[in-house]
């Protein structure tokens, strides 16, 4: 199940849920397709028919603004048919299930969903169950994958440095909580970067994460050297009241991104992050708004990353 | 006088050292004689168990059968039905049904239903506390006057150390054996799977070995400071394994047992996502299956458990970490051990006897061996006969198995219960 599920019988995407068990030529195929959407987008008509005629259903069981728009733009400028809900709470104070919430929808002859959920694995249970001919993103599953903001990112690395194999990239923060943490260590190692490097105080790293192919360092001013990228988490809240941290301001101290600490990455070193940002908290304004930010590189690319993604699984529909 | 005689198998009974070539003769419910027939024992009934192993009953330390309060998921019928057809004579309820085996009137009513649509003997768990809320003493004594083997936590978590220390205290005072599942509740902070190299892959919330050692670790400090007798039901880890060999060696009244699933299937088994293999505790990692595998060779852990928690799909129908954990067991316990024996971890003799004499031991009961005078709870099997876990042969109301689909050899044949067939594969197929 897991991996394969989401490639049909000829390899090819059929659903998106996760990095894992995708291999590099697949994953280069996603931004060379991505690629050829960005001249698309950057034009006067931004439309093109790719997707004319089918139904694509953005279920958000979880607030997000970014994600959800670039998902809704992708679809629309693919010429689909969108609907949007956001079902944070409603159906299942209904006591509606996920499942039934999804049949429900599926009776509606849509072709695709995109799926936000809080829970892990909420993506792979939706496309074990869904019909055969519908077509599952996740658009984020709990601390799990975020496969598409991963790609996003890849994209954004590749336009500014070019080759993937020499790259050092550091992951910074709550990376024991992160589904796009996860996702991205994936995606680099798919790649072939030279290392990922993981920094975050020991609260916030899972166990064994050097399993997942990375190095691990607790201080930032260490992590930072020889650093090509550097991928900033944002920290919620409620870690402070769960006593994985003292304070805001602590984090900040030891873990947060400023000027000082940039200069230690290599000169030419690019700061992302997948927003929404916690300025002042992981990252301080004028890292976030500088030079070497490509923080609203990321989102303008989010869109040509989700059509091109969309794209493919959905033509996998039209094939079989 | 209804006289049954067991013929040409092979007589396997650890509690009595005896592995030879026999019969059994059985006069009504007891067991007459075993291997010598006595005089002028004439049988009304012969059973030939040719290439066939006859066994004491088995006895299961942890099930639950869903009954009372969510029947739903599974009935005593169906499940004494499923344990019969495994050679399960004798099973422990876990005391959180609902309600909660807190009082008397629920372990009789539970002791009466079971005995009304059940096959075989259900030996209720006493609540350690009220409600199973960790905060006050159950009914303790009344529990024990009501048919009561043992009290225990189930999966609950106990308030604070006081109550646990006072409750063990309570139930020493009458020599109740407490039978605990050792967890500790912060630590495991609502997780569901190991926390290890799966966990962080898969961003699963995880539960830590330590979170059993710890409070393993506890309750053997208050095990030595109260003097109650304590049965660790369905240890996971290494660590609990190791602490527990220490606490048997320094001469402390504790027995543990191992669900049999623990002893197959690790982390790295788990399909992604699969709510079939989402269990408590959880599967863990292969050092820790290779040593409960090793604790039970050796004698650490006494007996093997089922664990057995059938339940309907919607239970099991969901994101993993919004499943309901546990699997339907009964009916590959047998099968699972003998594999154990195949790939030579433990002896056929060290498997039987964590399926009869140990717990037998643990429950401190007259069972569990082919003694004379003992009820004739019995069990015949052929070990090398193959069936599939499939929906024809599967007979608990709970399909929720990670061995779905898999073939597997041993089958038991027939079952007896007090002398009485509760289950004749012959007949039944």
């Amino acid at each position: 199940m897991g991996e394969n599920l989401q490639l049909n019988s000829e390899g090819k995407l059929k659903h998106f849920l996760t990095i894992e068990g995708l291999s590099k030529p697949l994953l280069i195929e996603i931004l060379d397709l991505a690629e050829s959407f960005v001249n698309t987008t950057d034009q006067r008509i931004k439309k093109i028919p790719l997707l004319r005629g089918k139904s694509i259903v953005n279920l958000f069981f979880e607030d997000s603004t970014r994600t959800r728009s670039t998902f809704e733009l992708a679809a629309k400028r693919l010429s689909a048919d969108v609907l949007s809900l956001s079902i944070a709470t409603s159906s299942t104070s209904k006591g509606e299930s996920l499942l039934d919430t999804i049949r429900n929808l599926e009776a509606m002859y849509v072709d695709m969903f995109v799926v936000r959920h809080g829970i892990s694995g909420a993506a792979h249970f939706i496309a074990q169950h869904t019909a055969p001919h519908v077509s599952v993103i996740n658009a984020g599953d709990g601390q799990h994958a975020h496969p598409t903001q991963a790609m996003l990112d890849m994209f954004t690395i590749r336009q500014v440095k070019k080759d993937f194999s020499s790259l050092r990239v550091a992951v910074v923060g709550d990376i024991l909580h992160s589904r796009v943490a996860r996702s991205n260590i994936q995606a680099l190692n798919t790649l072939g970067v030279a290392e990922v490097r993981v920094i975050a105080p020991k609260t916030l790293l899972p166990a064994q994460v050097e399993s997942m192919g990375v190095t691990v360092s607790h201080s930032l001013a260490e992590g930072l050297q020889d650093i090509d990228v550097i991928i900033m988490l944002r920290l919620q809240k409620e870690r402070m009241t769960s006593a994985l941290l003292p304070s805001e301001s602590e984090y900040f101290k030891c873990f947060g991104l400023t000027e000082e600490r940039l200069k230690i990455a290599k000169p030419d070193a690019i700061v992302m992050h997948p927003g929404p940002i916690n300025r002042g908290v992981e990252i301080d304004s004028k890292v976030a708004d500088g030079p070497q930010s490509v923080i609203l590189k990321q989102v303008s690319n989010g869109v040509a990353v989700r059509m091109a993604i969309m794209a493919m699984a959905m033509q996998q529909q039209g094939a079989s | 006088m209804a006289r049954i005689l067991i013929e040409n198998g092979r007589v396997i009974d650890p509690a009595n050292k005896l592995d030879r070539l026999g019969s059994v003769y059985i006069a009504d419910d007891k067991i007459l004689s075993v291997i010598y027939k006595p005089n002028g024992f004439v049988p009304d009934e012969v059973i030939d168990a040719r290439n066939k192993m006859v066994c004491p009953g088995f006895i299961d330390l942890s099930t639950r059968l869903r009954e009372p309060g969510q029947s739903r998921k599974a009935t005593f019928a169906s499940e004494t039905a499923a344990a019969a057809a495994a050679g399960i004579t004798t099973m422990c309820l876990q005391p959180d049904t609902v309600p909660v085996i807190d009082a008397r009137a629920v372990a009789e009513l539970i002791k009466d239903q079971a005995e009304k649509t059940g096959y075989n003997q259900i030996l209720p768990i006493g609540a350690l506390t009220q409600k199973l809320e960790g905060n006050e003493l159950s009914a303790m004594l009344a529990l024990k006057d009501a048919g009561c083997v043992a009290v225990g936590n189930a999966n609950r978590p106990i308030k604070n150390l006081l109550v646990l220390r006072r409750a063990m205290e309570y139930a020493a005072s009458h020599d109740l054996l407490l039978i605990y599942r050792p967890n500790d509740h912060w630590l495991g902070n609502n997780g569901c799977v190991h926390e290890g190299a799966f966990s962080t892959r898969y961003g699963l919330p995880s539960i830590p070995d330590a979170a059993e050692t710890i409070a393993l670790a506890q309750c053997l400090e208050l095990a030595e400071l109260t003097g109650c007798r304590v049965h660790f039901g369905q240890l996971s880890s290494r660590r609990s394994v190791i602490r527990l060999h220490q606490a048997k060696k320094y001469g402390l009244r504790v027995s543990a047992d191992v669900a049999i699933h623990q002893l197959h299937l690790t982390e790295d088994d788990i399909v992604p996502f699969d709510s079939a293999f989402h269990v408590l505790p959880p599967l863990r990692s292969k050092s820790d299956k290779a040593a409960l595998c090793e604790g039970l060779a050796n004698g650490t852990i006494d007996s093997i458990c089922s664990d057995h928690q059938p339940h309907d799909l919607d239970a099991k129908l969901g994101a993993f970490p919004e499943t309901e954990p546990g699997v339907s067991a009964l009916e590959t316990l047998l099968p699972l051990m003998l594999k154990l024996v195949t790939q030579k971890a433990i002896t056929l003799e060290q498997g039987i006897a964590a399926l009869t004499q140990k717990p037998a031991q643990i429950l401190n009961i007259d069972l569990g061996a082919l003694t004379p005078g003992f009820n004739a709870d019995i069990c015949i099997f052929d070990p090398e006969q193959e069936w599939q876990v499939n929906s024809y042969n599967w007979r608990s109301q709970g399909v929720n198995t990670p061995f779905w689909g898999q073939t597997f050899k041993g089958k038991v044949t027939h079952t007896l219960q007090a002398g009485k067939f509760i289950y004749n594969w012959t007949i039944s197929v």
